[in-house]
């Protein structure tokens, strides 16, 4: 009988103590205080969109359709976290550069285009190259100069809505060709939105690459110990810079995204605060901010979690400009559960627990 | 050691460079030597032109107005930041500038830098937004009346004769003079209407993604509404995305009617296509009202009111014309 009980507890704790753990238990509560608040919010209609074309709606598709853009700068902001031990915090801004120039490349200096001058896919490239160009500008000062990144990345989130203006002359391009709209929107005849592809393609090359090269392990070891990894032959210079690189990637394809949904861009409030809620995912998913160690799968889980909290905030008719309090109290709860004096606490408290089960 | 050192100086340079370039954007035509050229010399402090269509309109105009051909030696400095703009008129002061124009990013704080305006002959002009100080501190001070703009678009909703308004509202930046005037209008018809209400009424900060977030969430609801008041145009088209998402039709003899502000001028164009119903003018040319009183204040006139309204107009998609578009778009 005590054996058992024992062996429960075990597994309990070992659940307990792995990182997925944290988004789940998150996702949990939230899912659970929706069900019993109303549990319409778990509906799916399929219905039809001006243009004809099947779509699928409800709370659930909103959360896939926004969690998207979150996840795959998740993905960048975790190998940088883990790297370099800080964060970005200019991705918003170079969100904007690369959606600039993207509207940049496909209408040239009309701002309203009657026909694209090249194809989305060059844009693309384009929007790539830059983003990675402004990635590689935070990469260097944080690695080789060892600015903290949060100092290094601020001149970026100072300067960047500007530049984008600038790519394009202030001028606001706005897209009429209706494909554009696909890469943000639905593709006909597929009911899910597209974002949602665009994450799983994303995902599926990250673990591709971190299971068949040592990105994931370099990464980590650069992280937890930067001097004994360089005695380890490892070039914690290139991987700090990497990680900011990849993340300009990502930036790239958010980019792609946030200005194909509505075929224009606004330079001043386009992925506004995005920056705060990747980070939070990165933090969600139980990655120590602080660097080193790191989970990809907890992170992009915590970046659905971010927006399921955001779309249950916006249901039940919080004022939006309320969020970011609300997201503050659970950045509040996850870093004081973190802090290693509570943890401490925390295991004591259940080792006395367990020890009276027991008795 | 040698690669911290090497750090900071490129640091320090950059921001160096970058201060330098700042400067020299804010006063780069500010010569001394014109002063006898006959030019006036005006300083614009105006808020960044990326702000919005609407301040890169004004920006435009303004540019286009005060050139040397019309007689002006203008200096331009733009910050979002009121610090900043109070940095940049006492340097227009001690340039010598004979007119200051002003667009204050914040209502506070000016008194002190404006009687130092007075005291060095500076005279000062207030455009598009006020401040508060002593009306003796400007001379004149023009600006758009957002809570007639607000009013205009509610009557004119009152006019479509709807056997029950239900409105999603969209608001701007809690606390800015458009979101106030805007909503105002609204908030007093509601409260005094009993067959309009308000569904959702909501900050979308001036923000197209969430505006959609709130629309998409109130259709997720499956809450029933047949007006959207956005207080402009990119929230509007915001929520129209999502609309079209969920296959709800909108625009002239549709089930939602779409207000949007600003007139932007795609956002006319959807009017004239029948897409939206009503757009709101909040008019960003306010160059030639500026020109106007200066030359007035040159020939010794005295203006016959401190406060000028500028004329705004409404369009509604059933009358617009491509001249409109053409005209009043920004």
């Amino acid at each position: 009988m005590g054996n058992t009980k024992k062996k429960e507890a075990g597994f309990l704790s070992k659940i307990v103590r792995q990182q997925l753990f944290i988004p789940i238990a998150a996702l949990l509560i939230l899912a659970v205080f929706n069900l019993i608040a109303d549990p319409s919010f778990f509906k799916i209609t399929m219905g039809a969109s001006s243009t004809g074309d099947p779509v699928l709606s409800g709370y659930l598709i909103t959360i896939l359709d926004y969690g998207s853009e979150l996840a795959i700068l998740a993905i960048g902001m975790t190998l940088v976290t883990a790297a370099s031990g800080g964060q970005d915090i200019s991705v918003g801004a170079a969100i904007a550069i690369a959606g600039s120039v993207i509207l940049r490349v496909l209408c040239g200096t009309n701002s309203r285009p009657e026909e694209l001058q090249t194809s989305v896919f060059v844009a693309f490239i384009a929007a790539c190259l830059v983003a990675m160009l402004f990635g590689a500008f935070n990469g260097i000062l944080v690695a080789h100069f060892k600015i903290q990144p949060m100092v290094a990345t601020l001149i970026l989130y100072t300067a960047g809505r500007s530049i984008a203006a600038w790519i394009n002359n202030n001028e606001l391009p706005i897209i009429s060709e209706p494909t554009f709209g696909y890469y943000g929107g639905f593709i006909p005849g597929i009911p899910i939105p597209t974002p949602f592809f665009i994450a799983v393609i994303c995902v599926v090359i990250t673990a591709l690459v971190l299971k068949f090269t040592n990105l994931g392990l370099y990464t980590q070891a650069v992280g937890i110990n930067e001097k004994s990894s360089r005695l380890n032959g490892l070039n914690p210079v290139f991987i700090k810079f990497l990680s900011f690189v990849i993340l300009g990637l990502c930036v790239a394809v958010v980019g792609l995204i946030k200005v194909s949904r509505f075929s224009t861009i606004n330079y001043s409030v386009i992925a506004k605060d995005i920056e705060m809620d990747a980070i939070l995912a990165v933090a969600l998913g139980g990655n120590a901010l602080s660097g080193g160690k790191f989970n990809m799968a907890a992170s992009i889980l915590g970046a659905y979690v971010i927006q399921f909290l955001t779309t249950t905030l916006y249901k039940f008719d919080v004022q939006s400009d309320a969020l970011p309090a609300y997201k503050a109290v659970v950045v509040i709860i996850l870093v004081v559960l973190s802090a290693p004096s509570v943890r401490a606490k925390l295991s004591q408290v259940g080792k006395k627990l367990h020890a009276k089960e027991v008795a | 050691m040698k690669k911290k050192i090497l750090a900071a100086i490129l640091v320090l340079t950059m921001v160096v460079g970058l201060t330098a370039c700042g400067k020299k954007a804010a006063t780069d035509t500010g010569a001394k030597d014109d002063s006898g050229s006959g030019l006036i010399k005006v300083g614009i402090i105006n808020n960044d032109p990326n702000e919005s269509g609407y301040r890169t309109a004004n920006d435009k105009d303004l540019k286009a107005m005060f050139t040397k051909e019309n007689g002006y030696d203008a200096s331009f400095a733009y910050s979002l930041k009121n610090d900043e703009q109070i940095t940049a008129a006492q340097k227009f002061i001690q340039d010598g500038v004979d007119y200051l124009l002003l667009s204050a990013a914040d209502t506070a704080g000016w008194d002190s830098v404006l009687k130092d305006a007075q005291e060095q002959g500076v005279r000062v002009i207030l455009f598009d937004r006020t401040i508060d100080a002593d009306d003796s501190l400007y001379e004149a001070s023009i600006v758009s009346d957002m809570d007639k703009e607000g009013a205009q678009a509610v009557e004119w909703l009152a006019k479509q004769e709807l056997d029950e308004v239900n409105v999603i509202h969209l608001q701007g930046v809690m606390g800015t003079a458009a979101q106030k005037g805007r909503s105002g209008a609204l908030d007093e018809k509601v409260a005094a209407e009993d067959n309009w209400n308000i569904v959702t009424q909501q900050t979308a900060e001036w923000n197209a993604e969430k505006a959609q977030q709130i629309v998409q969430s109130v259709i997720d609801k499956g809450d029933k509404f047949n007006v959207i008041y956005a207080e402009n145009d990119d929230m509007a088209k915001g929520a129209v995305a999502a609309l079209d998402k969920a296959n709800i039709s909108h625009g002239v003899g549709k089930d939602v009617i779409i207000i949007g502000f600003d007139c932007n001028k795609w956002a006319l164009e959807e009017l004239k296509a029948g897409n939206w119903n009503y757009d709101g003018q909040c008019n960003p040319f306010q160059a030639s009202y500026i020109d106007e009183i200066i030359k007035k204040l040159e020939a010794g006139e005295k203006l016959s009111e401190k406060v000028v309204v500028m004329e705004e107009k409404g369009f509604d998609a059933t009358e617009i014309t491509d001249d409109d578009v053409n005209t009043y778009g920004i």
